[in-house]
């Protein structure tokens, strides 16, 4: 019996809890880009970028604040920072589509056009972040940074495995819940909401019933924005933040809103929860789990992982090539033009 | 407002690269010609998907550094006793893939609804299993064959000029992979899809040690033309530096680096002139005539997912040729220098600049491009340098706006592409479009 809680304490410790804050970020991630996508019709592939932009934003704030002396008890500063961050974010994305994306969506350009688009723009922000914060990893988690530590852990339960509970862990999961239930809320209930969720749908009837689509776009690329930073921190506070590994996050971003089903928000929550699940649980070696529960004779040789961590993104990409295989719909019905 | 011919633009271009020449130094210049060269194949290839079919790849990068390995695999001599060590484990392991895929197959054509995706996943878990039970003892003894130097297969031995083909086969069947998988669905799927493989396939050049030596890199691929230090040893180039009263040791490098530029100057004609004839066959304009109206030309019978298929894998092709060139001049693989702004988007702002659709636009905008982006370093350097010299601030500052100068290249570039697609969409050199009698006789009309 103690084997099989030593077992499932090694999981809930390597799998389970790491897989559900890089979900739920992931999940984040994915409902800006199902958001511009359901509105503008488009894959942003700036959005990565974005999310590093917004998180620069916070991380410099943060700075900022630990140099005054203001700090947040236990709680990382970033959190105070954060709604300076998500400002600047969003007045960069309102910026960017009066600048940029305004022309294309007047002159009816094709969706591809603004694919096109987004990578200069991606070009912009990457230059802008580098510009003010450089390259470097950069780490700048503060407060207390363990709830449950493993060594206490083992000591109160007397189990061989310990398990460790990082509040960047829990705040990622309570901030993304509460973002996720917000945002719901918001398009399910507000006027402004159902007029997006009504110009996603049909935009000439929307247009015919009275809906401003220039506030529509405009709700829009703030909502997108601020998923983007609130993303971008919590992935910057569990792991650390560099410009290059943020844009690499675009690839399992896309897999996640696009196995959930593209211009959906449901479907982006659970793509984001499916890709990250499987990330880690392929990438994670079992070996340690197994030892507790199989008798030594039955032990196998090998770490027992299915694939070694480097091919993390391949995850996403097979999950992605089979959803685009079996279901191109998604796992809810997303659009398919 | 009339554009400038295309002659004149080059003739620029030829005389800015004089300039880098004369006041830089040759060398400099040179590099950049050859980069340049290559550089124009890749966007060659990225024109034919996007100019003629109107396919977004985003995955260049990943097809560029597929030709880079076949530069391995080819021209590397094989390293004695890695085969014998691993070679039959390799073997089984490739046989149980092969007999999973096939068996996932004939389940997949089989069986009916309830039985058939258990019965696939079971299919597929088992043929990975068996594979990784053939595989891991085989890598693991492959790598442990002299790891300093080797620890990895070896390549062929043949000439490096061969793995500009076999490259080219490689993308190619990478790009059938992909195309089969994400063509006739949503355009920007595709994208993803290709941004996808790209990073996939960089992710096994760079662990699988077996294979590439990873990130241990391999250098000292054999090289096409001659070492300058043969040169300055031979008596005819000894002649040749006497009577045109030259240095011998500046000169070798100088003439290797042309040898180069002769090498890619010729395959980018032969790509060029097979490129125009194919766009301005019955062929292109079927291409031409999918990728402006899809649904039309499906009502006409054209088959517009094999036709996709076809120009994907072709430019694919184009781009894995570039690949393995680039590795041949470099003379080593480094799969950590690969990253999509260099390799994918950079190319992707040469074609929209060039003028998509119009070959000689894509190589033009190729030229442009990498000499705006080589170029751009210094001036950001010195631009950097000005403004601390001038305005007052403190240390920190001033280091760090001279050490982020680089990054003002990546702003360079995405100012360039979001002006071209805004004022002049149609690029430096448009698209020329076949004329109708008709378009031909309303231009005379003055208007």
């Amino acid at each position: 019996m103690e084997g099989f809680l030593n077992a499932f304490v090694a999981l809930s410790n390597f799998v389970l809890i790491p897989g559900l804050a890089y979900g739920a970020q992931l999940a984040l991630g994915a409902l800006g880009v199902t958001l511009v996508y359901a509105v503008l019709r488009f894959s942003n592939f700036a959005h990565g970028d974005m999310m590093a932009f917004g998180t620069m934003a916070t991380i410099l704030a943060t700075w900022v604040l630990q140099s005054a002396g203001i700090g947040f008890g236990p709680l990382p500063t970033a959190l105070i920072a954060l709604p300076f961050g998500v400002a600047i974010a969003v007045a960069l994305a309102l910026g960017t589509d009066r600048v940029v994306y305004r022309f294309y969506r007047k002159t009816k350009a094709v969706p591809v056009t603004f694919v096109i688009v987004s990578v200069g723009v991606m070009f912009i922000y990457n230059a802008v972040v580098r510009l003010f914060i450089g390259v470097d990893d950069r780490r700048f988690e503060d407060g207390e940074r363990f709830i449950i530590r493993a060594g206490d852990f083992r000591e109160w339960t007397g189990l061989a495995e310990g398990l460790a509970l990082r509040t960047s862990q829990v705040l990622t999961v309570v901030i993304a819940f509460v973002a996720m239930a917000a945002l719901f809320w918001f398009l399910q209930r507000t006027r402004t909401g159902k007029a997006m969720r009504a110009y996603s749908d049909n935009e000439d009837l929307a247009l015919l019933s009275g809906i401003d689509p220039a506030r529509v776009v405009l709700i829009t690329w703030a909502l997108a924005a601020s998923l983007a930073t609130l993303a971008g921190v919590l992935y910057g506070l569990y792991k650390s933040f560099s410009p290059f590994n943020y844009f690499q996050l675009l690839l399992p971003i896309f897999a996640s809103a696009i196995v959930g089903g593209i211009g959906n928000p449901i479907g982006a929550v659970i793509g984001g929860f499916v890709v990250a699940f499987s990330e880690v649980g392929i990438t994670y070696a079992y070996r340690r789990v197994l030892s507790h529960i199989l008798p030594d004779a039955w032990m196998p040789d090998g770490l027992v992982q299915l694939l070694s961590t480097d091919y993390k993104f391949a995850v996403s990409f097979f999950i992605l090539v089979v959803v685009l295989l079996v279901r191109p719909t998604g796992i809810l019905r997303g659009r398919v033009i | 407002m009339k554009r400038p011919p295309a002659y004149i633009l080059f003739s620029l271009m030829g005389l800015a690269l004089l300039a880098v020449g004369w006041f830089q130094s040759w060398t400099l210049a040179l590099a950049i010609l050859n980069l340049s060269l290559i550089s124009a194949i890749m966007a060659l290839g990225v024109n034919m998907q996007w100019g003629y079919a109107g396919l977004f790849n985003a995955g260049v990068m990943g097809f560029a550094a597929l030709g880079g390995a076949a530069a391995i695999f080819v021209a590397m001599p094989p390293v004695p006793g890695a085969l014998a060590a691993g070679g039959t484990g390799l073997l089984a392991a490739g046989l149980s893939a092969a007999v999973a895929i096939a068996l996932a197959i004939y389940v997949h054509r089989n069986l009916r609804a309830p039985w058939r995706a258990p019965a696939m996943i079971l299919v597929v878990v088992l043929g990975y299993f068996m594979m990784r039970w053939f595989a891991d003892p085989a890598t693991t003894r492959i790598e442990a064959v002299n790891p300093t130097v080797a620890g990895y297969l070896g390549g062929l031995g043949l000439p490096v000029l061969f793995s500009w083909v076999a490259g080219a086969l490689l993308a190619a069947a990478a790009a059938w992979l992909i195309g089969k998988v994400a063509l006739g669905l949503r355009s920007d799927y595709l994208a993803i899809a290709t941004l996808g493989i790209a990073e996939i396939i960089l992710a096994v050049l760079k662990n699988e040690a077996w294979l590439t030596r990873g990130v241990k890199n391999v250098t000292g691929i054999p090289r096409p033309v001659p070492f300058e230090i043969e040169l300055q040893r031979s008596p005819w180039f000894l002649d040749l530096t006497a009577t045109l009263g030259l240095n011998p040791v500046q000169f070798s490098a100088t003439f290797v680096a042309l040898l180069y530029t002769l090498l890619f100057g010729a395959v980018l004609i032969v790509l060029l002139i097979l490129a125009e004839r194919a766009l301005n066959s019955p062929w292109g304009r079927m291409m031409r005539a999918i990728r402006d109206n899809r649904d039309a030309s499906a009502a006409m019978g054209k088959d517009v997912k094999r036709r996709h298929l076809q120009i994907f894998v072709i430019g694919s092709a184009v781009i894995g040729i570039a690949g393995a060139m680039l590795v041949t001049l470099d003379g080593q693989f480094t799969p950590g220098t690969y990253i999509p702004l260099r390799f994918t988007f950079l190319i992707w702002v040469m074609v929209i600049l060039g003028g998509s659709g119009n070959n000689m636009g894509s190589v033009l905008g190729a030229f442009v491009i990498w000499f705006v982006w080589i170029q751009a370093e210094p001036a950001g350097q010195w631009l950097m340098q000005t403004i601390t010299a001038n305005v007052p601030m403190d240390a920190a500052m001033r280091n760090h706006l001279i050490a982020s100068a680089p990054h003002l290249r990546l702003l360079v570039m995405g100012a360039i592409l979001l002006f071209v697609l805004r004022f002049s969409p149609q690029g430096l050199l448009p698209e020329r479009r076949a004329q109708s009698p008709r378009d031909a006789k309303a231009k005379e009309v003055p208007t």
